[in-house]
């Protein structure tokens, strides 16, 4: 399938004084244009990490990053600064996870959207800030073309991650990454943001990946989902099959640690025990295995020794996953599925 | 911000108050007996008592500063005795309000000598200012742009040097060398710009001022260092960046802008501290401002001088701390609309 943005083993590892953090390990994935990826996992599970990589924004530090990176065919790797520069906001953007601290204090709404759209377009101050009010009406900013003069702290948190999406749609890019975008939002405006992306998704045929740790964002918003632990791709596939049957026990630990409102109140949350592991030392084997309640079904100590590969599941095409168990059926299947 | 003006100048005010007060105790705290000095060495006993008539210090201390503030609102006469002015009406000198006192050391007004120094000290200051700005805040760009590279180490060194030195050494260092062994520049002297014009007011003042910027400039470049850098890991710098804007944009627009907000607190009450009078550089190049003033009415005892300088110089720094206060509101959004 000929695809919009392909990912080919990306490494994104950042030498520190005690030894090289491997903050994303090998990552793969494909996205369509008008399409939705979900990348969940914790915090540190290198997410965020993996998409800063997209838009280039590791450079010029001392991370290194490797692989591949296809955008339409162009390799976002091997472009120079100026080239990656000139793709920012135009065919990559992001949208980010606390809008009062992404923009800028210091600067009205409107002057931060417009630069957006001003260092791509040769356009007047007057045509960018005509462009910035259509922009705000379109993602449901009452009296645009008043609130464009007001500052980031006038702006209420919704209408800030209005503002940004608008800012990030206002050249109309072929892929949007939306880190966390919700994280910090009410729960009553949460759910109006992804509504506002996906209709907007719609009408310009964007391509999105939504980093996230909320698997309702996922089952709202995601066609894939891509689950990462410890920098790796752990499960991968169709949100709707990953969701209802998942083939990794990490997949199992984060789909029974979300509550559930029409569970029984005596019903209790099964949290992952233990804490994501150090990646600057990550466990041997599966990078799982300390947390993993299943590795005794696992022959030996395969677990501990030996790093599964990310072979195909059972769910059909495109369902990947790296685990050891042979029989992966989820041993309480019908509490997952109900989450 | 109308009430919010008026409630802190009231405020200011009334820490002006304290500060006289302070500033009356603790002269009188001293065991030294100030008409002594006024009356000088070889001074009989009724002379000294005359003379401690003459000057006011006769009466309890709350009295005095009582006549002081008196002479701040609606001026007085002196000698501050009146009986003396009674005995001999043709030495009468009458002080204008805001009358700040009379130095029987000098035999003037405390105002017609700040009046004279003061230009000194704010020229020094003012020049002083425009140096240590432009240098500080363009190295400390520079530093921080390049950090950890070799242009960054060499303008951090460089601010160790000049604050290690001592103001006295610069300010010999460069009046032996400069002026006088290579005669690279001529020997510094006070003219007033009525006096000379710009170019000779600007010329003598390179010197000094610049010795005087020294120690602001380090000081600085490490700030808008620290707050540059510090910015730059903002969220909002991400975001700059992930728009595609120029690295240039990017550093200037959103780094700087952010950086440059605590500069304007720390230059403002440096400047302040400044217009007081900068007593080393002003003792060593023997220009005539305030500090210099300070110095001498110091070891001569002359009171009412240090306190009309004290006075001055306070109100320069309360003064000073309302504008930067003010100020806030035209470069923080956030303070304006809040």
């Amino acid at each position: 399938m000929d695809n919009f943005l392909s990912v080919r083993d990306l490494r994104v590892h950042f030498p520190t004084p005690d030894g090289v953090v491997k903050a994303t390990d090998g990552l793969s994935y494909d996205l369509a244009k008008g399409k939705t990826l979900g990348i969940v996992g914790e915090s540190g599970s290198g997410k965020s990490v993996s998409s800063s990589a997209i838009l280039g924004l590791h450079r010029g530090t001392s991370a290194q990053v490797s692989g591949q990176i296809l955008l339409e065919g162009t390799d976002l790797l091997t472009i120079t600064d100026e080239e990656m520069r000139l793709r920012r906001g135009r065919e990559v953007a992001m949208i980010f996870q606390d809008p009062l601290s992404a923009m800028h204090p210091y600067y009205t709404v409107g002057n931060q959207i417009g630069e957006a759209y001003r260092v791509h377009h040769d356009v007047s101050k007057k045509a960018a800030r005509a462009r910035v009010i259509e922009m705000l009406e379109l993602v449901g900013i009452p009296q645009p073309d008043r609130r464009v003069d007001d500052y980031p702290h006038q702006f209420s948190g919704g209408m800030r991650q209005r503002a940004m999406i608008a800012m990030a749609l206002i050249n109309d890019p072929g892929l949007v990454i939306a880190d966390e975008p919700t994280t910090a939002l009410d729960v009553t405006v949460q759910a109006q943001i992804l509504d506002l992306l996906q209709k907007l998704q719609r009408e310009f045929n964007t391509g999105i990946i939504i980093i996230t740790h909320d698997l309702g964002v996922v089952a709202e918003m995601a066609d894939d989902v891509l689950v990462m632990y410890a920098g790796k791709a752990v499960e991968y596939g169709p949100t709707k099959e990953l969701l209802t049957h998942p083939e990794m026990p990490y997949t199992w630990g984060l789909l029974s640690s979300v509550p559930d409102l029409t569970a029984d109140v005596e019903e209790k949350l099964v949290p992952i025990p233990g804490t994501p592991p150090s990646l600057l030392s990550p466990p041997s084997g599966c990078a799982f295995h300390p947390r993993c309640r299943y590795k005794d079904q696992v022959a030996g100590d395969l677990c501990v020794t030996q790093q599964p590969d990310l072979t195909p599941g059972t769910r059909g095409p495109g369902h990947l996953k790296r685990c050891h168990l042979t029989d992966p059926t989820v041993p309480n299947e019908e509490e997952v599925a109900r989450s | 911000m109308w009430a919010y003006i008026v409630r802190r100048l009231f405020i200011g005010v009334a820490l002006l108050l304290a500060l006289t007060l302070v500033t009356f105790v603790l002269f009188f705290a001293s065991p030294v007996d100030p008409a002594r000095y006024a009356c000088g060495k070889n001074c009989s006993e009724d002379q000294r008592d005359q003379a401690r008539a003459a000057l006011g210090y006769d009466k309890p201390v709350y009295e005095q500063w009582g006549l002081f503030m008196k002479g701040i609102v609606a001026g007085r006469d002196f000698p501050a005795d009146e009986e003396l002015r009674a005995a001999a009406p043709e030495v009468v000198t009458h002080c204008a309000a805001p009358c700040l006192g009379y130095s029987h050391l000098n035999s003037s007004t405390v105002n017609d000598l700040v009046v004279d120094a003061a230009p000194v000290s704010i020229s020094l200051a003012l020049v002083a200012l425009v140096m240590w700005l432009v240098g500080g805040v363009l190295f400390g760009i520079l530093a921080a742009v390049f950090k950890g590279s070799f242009i960054d180490r060499g303008i951090v060194g460089l601010t160790l040097v000049a604050y290690a030195f001592p103001t006295f050494f610069i300010a010999v260092f460069f009046l032996k060398y400069l002026a006088v062994k290579w005669e690279l520049w001529p020997y510094p002297t006070y003219i007033s710009l009525e006096d000379g014009g710009l170019a000779s007011w600007l010329g003598n003042l390179i010197i000094p001022s610049f010795t005087l910027a020294l120690v602001f400039m380090a000081g600085y470049v490490r700030m808008t260092r620290a707050f540059m850098l510090e910015s730059m890991t903002e969220d909002y710098i991400r975001t700059a960046k992930s728009k595609g804007l120029k690295q240039r944009t990017v550093l200037f627009k959103h780094g700087l802008r952010a950086a440059l907000t605590p500069l304007v607190t720390m230059t403002g009450l440096d400047f302040a501290t400044l217009l007081g009078g900068a007593i080393i550089t002003e003792s060593v190049f023997a220009y005539p401002g305030l500090g210099l003033l300070t110095v001498q009415a110091s070891e001569a005892w002359d009171l009412p001088t240090v306190i009309g300088v004290v006075v001055l110089a306070g109100a320069f720094v309360i003064l000073m701390n309302i504008i930067v206060d003010i100020s806030y509101a035209f470069i923080d959004p956030r303070v304006r609309l809040g």
